[in-house]
């Protein structure tokens, strides 16, 4: 008797444990598990957004494996990633550091390097259109960089930033890194906030310089932290998609394209479900790939 | 343990009410819509139509358009489309959404009292949801759209800006085009301005050309394989854009420039000439009112042929074939495009009426886009298009020459290895 009880209740556990978490796991399954599983699904057919569906096997992937203009825009995807991760966090991290000392006014300076990332993609775009449009009006350059590089003696600097091929890729870069390194910024600063100051001062006694200060002791203490940052800035930088279109709009020929803008064109300009879906997995496999080596070296990082 | 589960079904509940019965007559019709500039006098229109018919119509706005349009076609996949919809897509979706049986036939309603609404209406606005007898895309003959204004692509010309380079006349022929943009130059005025960051409107431009140099047949023949990217009519048009590039016409970053900035650049006065379509009265009245310019069509560069425009239905609703106000919501389209209403739509939102009866309202300069309706054309109405995927490389083509990075001869021959792999695909044309 005692022991159907004890069954009982046991069951009744189970199953107000198994309510507790049906609304989470719902959402989760609709939301989430549905769409990832249909567009997997979609990737396998010829599909024009309506109308009937053809199902072709792998004949998207194996178009997408030739497809020159896909992986350019990875490679894209990846300069802008390599340019947010070299100045984009070694700026948010100079910052960091100047902020984490006792300087004048550092609220300010933390507050005010905090609102580029608050700024929607599109301001940010039409802003940095402004500041790099290369026109000229009445003799005068119209965007502000050119105007300032051509009154202030270098007008063999003055340039066509977002037309030139040569350029367009880097300035978007640079613009995205400007929009995102107060995340890292953010991030940084915490991190160095929860170092011990007293850790510092016994450095100083034993006569470190402020250069070994930070290489044998602030970036080791820092690692998982920087790790974060890491991963967080490849997986916003990959998926850079607004701001391209903001800036060039359907980009300068190929010259501008990302991964999302391909999808986006694959959907929007010719009508492709199917094959912008076998894109989307691709990309995505892509991504949880460099999630994952990311993770393996965070794990080593925090063991050393 | 009794709340718990009390809890979970309401949620469940919740979750299940989004897979309602179907919709049941009633005396409210839904209108979902892009036009941003046209919101508020649409809500004033449909509150007046409440007021005759004691039909409420909600109108609801969806913007830009491209949101726009991945709405209406999520909708369609999901069967919750509006009654009174519109699609933005080429005419292969169109005819795609009919035979879902997503739009109704509305050429019955066109065709009572004598075909008294269709013979109110623009026929080349009506023509763009139309589709003739044979037509490629297997869909029943007939008319599944009503157009709301009508508009055409053309030139503008800022006539402040001409007569200070001593241009008292927009120019004719091609070449007096090149030769007043050198004038404009001379004096350090830009001379052409167009939102060619996006492709239709390059791809509008050039088709103009295409038309002009080779004629609609020989466009056809391309389209349907018969004639190369690579034939030298088709080099010709490419050639264009090494012309305009080389003698200094263009505005620098022009192939980045979204039509927004380009209609602020002509609007600013910052370019003497422009491209662009009949909306941008309206566009550029708000930005500067006191701006001084005439319309002209593109000036041709050949007399083999007749150079077209793009002009057709600027906006257009369909009405969805499995609303149960199906009726109701035609008979609002109808009273949308009765000439009252028109006139209403012309005069608050500077667009070119569909009713050919509210053009006596119109001001001159829509009067002059108006007069381009006769030389026009578009790929709406044309018996095929050209494959999406070759359309952007032909597009992506031109920008290439424009920024200097391939020949016309090259961006031919990319076009055609598109075409080729296309054709081999069986997609010679939608």
């Amino acid at each position: 008797m005692n022991s159907k009880v004890k069954a009982t209740a046991i069951l009744k556990d189970n199953l107000q444990n198994f309510f507790f978490v049906l609304p989470a796991f719902a959402i989760f399954c609709i939301f989430y598990i549905y769409p990832f599983y249909k567009m997997i699904n979609l990737s396998f057919y010829d599909w024009r957004g309506i109308g009937p569906m053809h199902f072709i096997g792998l004949a998207n992937y194996k178009e997408l494996m030739s497809d020159h203009l896909w992986w350019n825009s990875i490679w894209h995807a990846g300069y802008i990633t390599l340019i947010a991760l070299t100045f984009q966090n070694v700026l948010a991290f100079a910052l960091a550091l100047a902020c984490d000392r006792e300087i004048r006014l550092k609220r300010f300076y933390r507050a005010v390097f905090f609102i580029p990332p608050v700024l929607s993609e599109v301001v940010v775009g039409l802003i940095w259109n402004w500041i790099l449009n290369p026109q000229m009006q009445n003799g005068q350059y119209i965007g502000l960089l050119n105007h300032f590089l051509y009154t202030s003696g270098f007008p063999q600097l003055v340039h066509n930033w977002l037309g030139d091929p040569k350029t367009a890729l880097t300035t978007i870069a640079i613009v995205h890194s400007w929009k995102g390194f107060g995340w890292g910024f953010i991030i940084f600063l915490a991190g160095l906030q929860t170092i011990d100051k007293q850790l510092y001062e016994a450095a100083k006694v034993d006569g470190a310089s402020a250069w070994k200060t930070l290489t044998n002791f602030t970036i080791p203490m820092m690692l998982p932290v920087i790790l974060v940052v890491v991963i967080l800035t490849i997986l916003g930088s990959m998926q850079v998609f607004v701001l391209i279109i903001a800036m060039v709009n359907e980009g300068l020929v190929n010259h501008t394209d990302v991964p999302v803008t391909r999808i986006f064109s694959a959907m929007q300009n010719v009508n492709r479900f199917g094959y912008a879906c076998a894109e989307a997995v691709i990309f995505g496999m892509i991504l949880v790939c460099v999630s994952f080596i990311m993770k393996k070296l965070s794990d080593k990082a925090k063991q050393a | 343990m009794r709340k718990v589960i009390t809890l979970c079904s309401c949620f469940m509940l919740v979750l299940l009410a989004g897979c309602s019965q179907p919709p049941k007559p009633s005396n409210k019709l839904h209108l979902w819509h892009w036009m941003t500039d046209r919101n508020d006098t649409f809500l004033k229109l449909a509150q007046e139509y409440k007021q005759e018919t004691g039909i409420k119509v909600s109108i609801q706005l969806f913007a830009p358009s491209d949101s726009y349009s991945q709405k209406v076609i999520a909708a369609a996949q999901a069967d919750v489309l509006p009654d009174i919809y519109g699609i933005l897509d080429k005419k292969s979706i169109v005819a795609d959404f009919i035979k879902a049986g997503l739009v109704a036939d509305l050429t019955d309603a066109m065709d009572a009292d004598g075909g008294s609404w269709k013979n109110s209406l623009f026929d080349k606005g009506l023509a763009d949801k139309s589709f003739e007898a044979g037509n490629i895309y297997g869909v029943k003959p007939g008319i599944y759209g009503v157009p709301i204004d009508v508009t055409n692509e053309q030139m503008l010309y800022n006539k402040k800006l001409l007569s200070k380079a001593g241009i008292n006349a927009p120019p004719k022929t091609f070449d007096e085009f090149i030769k007043d943009a050198q004038a404009l130059r001379r004096v350090g005025i830009t001379p052409f301005v167009s939102g060619w960051g996006e492709l239709w409107l390059l791809d509008c431009f050039a088709s103009n050309y295409a038309f002009n140099i080779m004629g609609e047949e020989k466009i056809f023949a391309t389209y349907r394989g018969k004639v190369k990217y690579t034939d030298p009519d088709w080099i010709k048009v490419f050639n264009i854009f090494t012309e305009l590039r080389d003698k200094g016409v263009l505005i620098d970053g022009i192939v980045t420039k979204g039509n927004k900035y380009a209609e602020q650049d002509f609007a600013l006065e910052r370019a003497a000439f422009a491209f662009n379509g009949s909306w941008c009265v309206n566009v550029y009245h708000n930005m500067n009112p006191n701006l001084d310019y005439g319309v002209m069509p593109p000036p041709p560069i050949s007399s083999a042929y007749p150079l077209k425009i793009w002009g057709s239905a600027g906006s257009s609703f369909v009405v969805n074939a499995g609303s149960p106000n199906k009726d109701k919501a035609i008979a609002f389209l109808k009273w949308l495009t009765a000439k009252k209403q028109q006139v209403v739509l012309a005069q608050e939102t500077n667009n070119l009426p569909s009713n050919k009866e509210a053009l006596s309202v119109i001001s001159p300069i829509l009067e002059e886009f108006a007069r381009g309706m006769d030389q026009s054309t578009h790929p709406n109405i044309w018996p095929l298009n050209e494959d999406p995927s070759v359309s952007e490389a032909f597009d992506k083509g031109i920008q290439d020459i424009i920024i200097g990075e391939k020949t016309p001869l090259q961006v031919a021959q990319d076009v055609q290895e598109v075409k080729d792999r296309q054709m081999a695909k069986g997609n010679y044309s939608r």
